[in-house]
């Protein structure tokens, strides 16, 4: 019925086919690529060790986790690590909204201006964050047709639309690489002739065969959001940024501790992706 | 009147028009192709119909109502897709489901009418599988099931059949004629292949450049092509030219021989007609009823299983003819000096100029 049973079975004769000389050539290979793997992995282990290691020594003479009681237990690390999540999730379903719909309808309608559109999403990376910044500010200060720093909530929601600005070029490019591997265009052909309109195409179609896509984007857009310092700063929000420049310069190990808790984070949001792409059985196969 | 009108079918993209004046009425039922070479419009009308694009002129009636303004989520049409274009994440089930539960069927009434067309096409075990867990005959099975299953007023079809291998393609030819049939589901189906739209249509539109050239029954289409662009495209043929003595009685003279057709001829005496002769036409010896015998050397002989298909050269023409294969008559040497009878009736007249 399948063939990959059949596909697979053909792989594993084909690995014993091949000659002797072919299979030394691999394994002075893999010796080497060995070796630049444990090279990569002292590379990116042993500073994370070492500030590991550092951040447990804030009580002198032994290990312990003073540094991280001290961060946790600070309300202002309470109150900014919020401030900073919420902010990101808005950002991620703001991202989404503009991102999803505009990449499909460049796929459908205007194929032609995608490298266009492609440019565009890159101009954030480009261009400064400070300049956006402070374009944000000239457009939406109190004294503007739109005064949104008039506010909190118009301040937040303006540090919301900088936030996703600044995650378009990652966003744009996982929607994008998910909408890839899809015929969008027939498919979407072959829902609107079963009578479906834009809404089911969006989320009965699009959205689960684009979702483990739309997560590594989300969590990018997580993690810029969460270190992001310039934005929060000029606007005077209270996000986790600055709150983490703000330790660094006033602290001795609770940077570090700092560090490892949002590091934790990001493994485990990397986790996370991994384990949903497994409960949705349809992607297992194109991996 | 007819069940689907399609009226002075006009599309241009930009300034290039790629169907133009398209007429066709089909009947409740009927199964019609679209056939013509890549590049000729089928699928852009096929696109029409489906709602997919807007025609520059013309309407499009499903029973009696005008349907052209609507899109294509309104039309209450089904359709297949070369690329299958299954759902991918959605089991098999969800599939054939799709248009039901869209059209808001209650879950327990879609259940039962996901597993009757599952069992029409033959897969009555595979609803929980997931596309990438079949094979290309069985994805396409299953869009056909898909596209059903919402009982759609009309079902199209774009080479369903283009990316399947060899074998299943016929089987898979078969059994969508079958299940049309006994659905009665009026059904345009687009092909460039002619062996398809031959043997699965009751009605054949020959296109060419965004002209339906001909419309008609595969035996038809065959035996009198209208244009010579049918009888090119449709089968193989070997082309003559001939000098009208009496167009009247149909009487011309083909290389000294003169032949009385089976048709009468408009242009005057002494003007060249050209005729066309199927490969099955011409017979290798004399045979009774074949009063036109001519003379030819064989220069080629292709073996090709129950039909045996020689190219003889009469005079300075390479006439291409058809011989059953039998086992105690092997196929004459090339070279070798053969008597070709013809009747003259069964020369097809491609043009009077
Ligand atoms: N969306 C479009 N824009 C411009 N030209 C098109 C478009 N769709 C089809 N065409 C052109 O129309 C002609 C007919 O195409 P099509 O209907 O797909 O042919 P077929 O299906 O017979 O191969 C082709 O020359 C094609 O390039
Ligand atoms: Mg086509």
């Amino acid at each position: 019925m399948t063939d990959f049973p059949a596909t697979k079975r053909h792989q594993k004769t084909d690995a014993k086919t091949i000659p002797a000389m072919a299979r030394r050539k691999r394994s002075v290979g893999s010796v080497f690529s060995w070796a630049v793997f444990v090279f990569g992995v002292l590379y990116f282990a042993l500073p994370l060790i070492g500030m590991i290691e550092f951040s447990l020594r804030k009580r002198r003479g032994t290990y312990s986790f003073d540094a991280y009681t001290s961060v946790l237990n600070d309300s202002q690390f309470q109150a900014t690590f919020t401030y900073s999540v919420v902010m990101s999730l808005v950002t991620i379903l703001l991202g989404m909204i503009l991102v999803l719909p505009a990449a499909l309808w460049v796929r459908i309608r205007l194929p032609r201006m995608r490298p266009v559109i492609e440019f565009i999403t890159l101009l954030p990376l480009v261009i400064p964050v400070i300049v956006i910044a402070f374009g944000y500010l000239r457009m939406f200060n109190t004294s503007s047709l739109l005064p949104m720093t008039g506010s909190v909530t118009g301040t937040n929601i303006l540090l919301a639309f900088g936030y996703a600005t600044l995650a378009l070029p990652y966003m744009y490019r996982a929607i994008d690489n998910g909408l890839r591997t899809l015929d969008v265009q027939t498919l979407t052909e072959a829902a609107q002739i079963l009578g479906a309109g834009w809404f089911t195409i969006l989320f009965r179609i699009m959205l689960p065969n684009v979702f483990t896509a739309l997560l590594s984007g989300a969590f990018l857009t997580f993690s810029i959001v969460l270190g992001e310092y310039v934005f929060a700063a000029l606007l005077d929000r209270p996000a986790f940024g600055p709150y983490m420049i703000w330790t660094g310069g006033n602290r001795a190990y609770e940077p570090a501790a700092l560090a490892v808790i949002a590091f934790t984070i990001t493994w485990g949001c990397m986790g996370l992706i991994q384990l949903a792409g497994r409960l949705f059985p349809h992607t297992r196969a194109q991996r | 009147m007819s069940y689907l009108m399609i009226n002075h079918l006009e599309k241009s993209f930009g300034p290039t028009r790629v169907v133009k004046d398209f007429n066709i009425a089909v009947e409740k039922g009927e199964f019609i192709s679209l056939l013509g070479p890549s590049g000729c419009g089928k699928t852009t009308v096929l696109r029409l119909v489906a709602g997919f694009e807007t025609p520059s002129a013309g309407s499009i009636e499903i029973d009696g109502r005008d349907v052209t303004g609507l899109r294509g989520n309104q039309r209450n049409i089904g359709m297949v897709f070369q690329a299958y274009a299954l759902f991918p994440n959605l089991t098999v089930a969800q599939n054939v489901g799709f248009g039901l539960k869209v059209a808001g069927v209650a879950r327990t009434e879609a259940a039962a009418r996901v597993a009757e067309m599952l069992d029409l096409i033959g897969l009555p075990d595979l609803g929980g599988r997931y596309p990438f867990q079949l094979s290309g005959g069985q994805q396409q099975r299953v869009a056909l099931a898909r596209a059903l299953a919402p009982q759609p007023r009309v079902l199209l079809l774009d080479e369903p059949l283009s990316a399947l291998d060899a074998k299943i393609r016929v089987s898979l030819r078969q059994e969508i004629r079958q299940i049309q049939q006994q659905l009665g589901i009026t059904t345009i189906f687009v092909t460039h292949d002619q062996e398809e739209a031959l043997s699965m249509s009751d009605r054949v539109v020959v296109m060419n450049g965004g002209v339906a050239e001909q419309i008609g029954a595969p035996f038809e289409i065959y035996n009198r092509p209208a244009t010579p662009f049918v009888a090119g495209f449709v089968g193989s043929h070997t082309a003559f030219a001939a000098q009208i003595v009496d167009p009247a009685a149909g009487i011309v003279t083909l290389g000294g021989a003169q032949l009385k057709l089976g048709q009468t001829l408009a242009a005057r005496p002494g003007a060249t007609v050209r005729l066309a002769l199927r490969p099955e036409a011409a017979h290798l010896g004399t045979a009774d009823g074949r009063e036109t015998v001519l003379t030819g050397r064989i220069a080629q002989v292709n073996f090709m299983g129950a039909i045996i298909r020689l190219t003889a050269m009469v005079g300075d023409t390479a006439l291409t003819l058809d011989t059953f294969n039998r086992p105690d008559t092997p196929p004459p040497p090339v070279g070798s000096s053969v008597d070709i009878s013809v009747a003259a009736r069964d020369f097809i007249v491609l043009d009077a100029g």
